[in-house]
């Protein structure tokens, strides 16, 4: 036995340990973080905490921004407000129960939380879902994403200040897909629908029908929407080169979904991935070319209208048959010992699942990655320079829920 | 028709001939105070229920309807519960300063009252210098603003009383501009003397400010002056609630909090009013057939018609930032007046002596104000190509 040669070596703690400098470590990007180069005015600042309990940040989150005036100069993002230890009890719990949990993160898109969670384990334990179910999935996960883009399109305006009409009238559509949900799961938000190698039960009798109303319906909602506030000269001053998000940016932090599509990436994991049966439906990519807050929005409505081409196809030509793997196995499952990554194109991002198994019933690790959480991390960088009404729709065009960032 | 035209004026003074005459001066003032604050009042409750009705409909919601038939005693709720909630005051506050920033509020927008026609006969004071008199008084709300930013002792309400005294001190000089042409062109500061002058009917149609180029213009200019003035949507940054919270009201709670709330709707009240006195003819029926309406009644139905756009303007657009704000008065609503000036300075002459066709005089006003119009939007809006957006396959 040998002594330690050598105490170990206490690493300095690196100068920009927490999460906000990063956006210092990264000012050789093209973006307001350069304008911070000739240091902070000398006259007074004023701090302010916009947040937890503050009506525009979406749930619990806090920004800690430094005002010069009305002018933003700093802006830390703090959460962890609705930390609720959601790794650490899927380890504890068994693989079925952990689908419950799921519904809780983005607790907006509680199906596709459950269909990135069942194509993880399905991925470590082989189970091959039939095609009926793949078809489900498709289906309710292209509605999620369409009441996902029309309620953040709503919050979106909101923020802006238009009182609440926006809002209502997306929560009038979004009402009439969470009737779908709830006459084919049960519940409304948390669905708790998918199951390992299929989904939990089959489409009730006229759901087919009801959905192809409710599809055949909505593009009068967006119409109506764009005709009511895209146009608007209030709109366009507000969002058009406001929170720009460079596409260099946009890749090296690691930003996914709407957010990386408005700043110009096609990237679409629906197309990159080719998971489920993605390529049998005909669909586009709407791409933005200035990243600010108005291709943001903008995206998000083309991209409801090219989920809703996805929706007539799959729902005309959804076939018979059983809807689980007979093979599947979902109370008690102990998958061979091994590790598997499962993502989806979630209606705000890659929304990725860690899930490492020892062939105990419980995982033995269990790792989320939430689009929200790292979409949110470029968010001082969009918000330097701009005022602290530009910050607040900054924030709401990112599309964050809590429960997601946080876990 | 005439009984029911002065119907309230005939009460007032049987109500004052039963007293003796030493005290019927005083009793003549308390009586027009009682009528004023007992119609706005009312009109302040009628108001708040109707604009969460209309907002209601316009977002395909039903709106307060629980209380009473239609939802219609929801303001006495309302009442009772404000009244009944914690008077809470910071701990850092400036106290003083905290409470008496509501009274200052709304106190002097009484008075704005005071000098506006409801009706034929029916103003209160016919004071000569009854414009400059509302200006002055509603000055006094910039002042309680910002005492109620100041002393809350709190970032939101700072920032928000900061946004208050910019916006309200900006937007008064395009509002006091866009009145100037109707000062002009009546001769006077009486409201009295200005609604006098736009009396008479052309071809059947009333003769009123708004139907000439001049008026017209004002008329807008001065109607989304007064939306900024009354820190209404879009024009509602002061208490901005998706960005500071509340603004200056951040930390008012009960009572106080329903004083402000009833000084900012007494503040839309007056300008409304005034707006109908000085474009839209005051007490005046709008066509001669109609004459037989009292003119108590046909102002109060341009106020609510006026009310009714403010409320749809409400549910309809989002809000503006800060400095568009300001841009918005100093570099189109300031230039646009005072083009609206010299509108009206050639319409007056153009009248006198020189006889010009109507329809010559409406096509030179036009010239001057739609190319100032059209100049000072686009300097204001850069040009912004239309968005086309690409597909990835």
């Amino acid at each position: 036995m040998t002594a330690l040669a050598e105490p170990p070596v206490m690493h300095e703690a690196p100068p920009s340990g927490t999460i906000w400098r990063l956006a210092e470590d990264r000012s050789s990007f093209a973006g307001p973080t350069d304008d911070r180069a000739g240091g902070l005015p000398d006259h007074d600042l004023l701090e302010v905490a916009l947040g937890p309990h503050h009506p525009s940040t979406h749930g619990v989150f806090r920004m800690d921004v430094v005002l010069d005036g009305e002018e933003v100069v700093r802006l830390k993002p703090v959460f962890g407000y609705l930390h609720r230890n959601h790794e650490k009890i899927a380890e504890k719990n068994s693989y079925l129960a952990a689908i419950p949990y799921t519904d809780r993160l983005d607790y907006i898109c509680s199906m596709t939380n459950n269909w990135a969670y069942v194509m993880t384990v399905e991925k470590l334990t082989g189970f091959q879902p039939p095609e009926r179910a793949e078809y489900i999935r498709v289906i309710v996960g292209e509605l999620t994403r369409l009441f996902n883009h029309a309620c953040l399109v709503g919050f979106l305006l909101q923020d802006m200040g238009a009182l609440g009409t926006p809002l209502m009238y997306a929560f009038r559509e979004r009402e009439k897909i969470l009737d779908l949900f709830e006459s084919l799961s049960g519940a409304r938000m948390m669905c708790n629908y998918m199951r390992f190698g299929g989904v939990r039960c089959d489409l009730p009798d006229g759901w087919i029908e009801e959905a192809k109303q409710v599809v055949a319906e909505f593009p009068r909602f967006l119409d109506e929407f764009e005709a009511l506030l895209t146009g608007n000269e209030i709109l366009l001053v507000r969002s058009q080169g406001i929170g720009v998000l460079s596409k260099e940016l946009a890749v090296n932090a690691g930003v996914t979904g709407p957010m990386l599509r408005a700043s110009g990436v096609g990237y679409d994991l629906r197309k990159v991935d080719k998971y489920s049966i993605y390529p049998r439906f005909n669909f586009r990519i709407p791409l933005g070319q200035h990243g600010d807050v108005f291709d943001r929005y903008m995206i998000r409505l083309l991209e409801m209208r090219e989920s809703l081409s996805i929706l007539k196809q799959a729902l005309d030509t959804i076939p018979a048959g059983p809807i689980v793997d007979p093979k599947a196995k979902q109370r008690g499952l102990r998958p061979k010992a091994g590790e598997a990554y499962g993502r989806i194109e979630a209606p705000k991002g890659e929304l990725g699942f860690y899930v490492v198994s020892d062939g105990s019933p419980n995982p033995y690790r269990f790792r989320i990655r939430p689009p929200s959480l790292i979409n949110l991390t470029v968010l001082e960088d969009m918000c330097l320079g701009h005022t602290i009404a530009d910050v607040v729709i900054i924030l709401g065009s990112v599309d964050i829920v809590l429960g997601e960032v946080d876990r | 028709m005439n009984n029911l035209d002065q119907i309230f004026v005939y009460a007032k003074y049987w109500l004052l001939s039963q007293l003796p005459g030493g005290v019927q001066s005083l009793v003549s003032i308390v009586l027009d105070i009682i009528a004023i604050i007992a119609v706005f009042g009312t009109c302040f409750a009628l108001t708040t229920i109707l604009e969460r009705k209309g907002l209601g409909r316009i977002q395909n919601r039903y709106g307060p309807n629980r209380v009473g038939p239609c939802g219609l005693l929801q303001p006495m709720a309302d009442a009772i519960k404000m009244l009944t909630k914690e008077d809470i005051v910071p701990f850092a506050a400036d106290k003083v300063v905290h409470y008496l920033a509501p009274l200052v509020l709304t106190v002097p927008i009484w008075l704005a009252f005071s000098v506006i026609p409801f009706g034929r006969e029916m103003s209160a004071i016919d004071l000569d210098a009854g414009v400059l008199f509302f200006f002055a008084v509603g000055g006094a709300s910039e002042l309680a603003v910002f005492m109620a930013g100041w002393s809350s002792r709190n970032k939101y309400s700072l920032v928000g009383a900061m946004r208050a005294i910019a916006q309200m001190i900006s937007y008064e000089v395009p509002l006091v501009l866009a009145t100037i042409p109707v000062i002009m062109l009546s001769g006077s500061l009486n409201l009295n003397k200005i609604v006098e002058a736009q009396s008479g009917y052309a071809f059947g149609v009333a003769q009123w400010n708004v139907f000439t180029p001049w008026g017209f213009a004002g008329f807008f200019l001065f109607l989304i002056a007064a939306t900024a003035e009354s820190n209404r949507s879009p024009f509602d940054l002061p208490e901005g609630e998706s960005e500071i919270i509340a603004g200056f009201l951040t930390e008012y709670s009960g009572f106080k909090y329903a004083l402000f709330f009833l000084g900012e709707y007494l503040g839309l009240f007056a300008v409304t009013a005034l707006s109908v006195t000085l474009f839209l003819g005051g007490w005046h029926a709008p066509l001669q057939v109609l004459e037989f309406l009292p003119s108590w009644f046909c102002f109060f139905v341009k106020f609510a018609a006026i009310i009714a756009v403010f409320i749809w303007v409400r549910g309809t657009v989002p809000r503006l930032r800060f400095d568009q704000l300001l841009n918005f008065s100093w570099r189109f609503l300031v230039p646009l007046t005072l083009v609206n000036l010299l509108v009206a300075v050639v319409w007056h002459f153009t009248s006198l002596g020189a006889g010009l066709d109507q329809s010559l005089r409406w096509l030179i006003s036009a010239a001057m104000i739609v190319p100032a119009y059209v100049y000072f939007g686009r300097a204001l809006s850069p040009n912004r190509p239309t968005r086309i957006y690409q597909y990835a396959e």
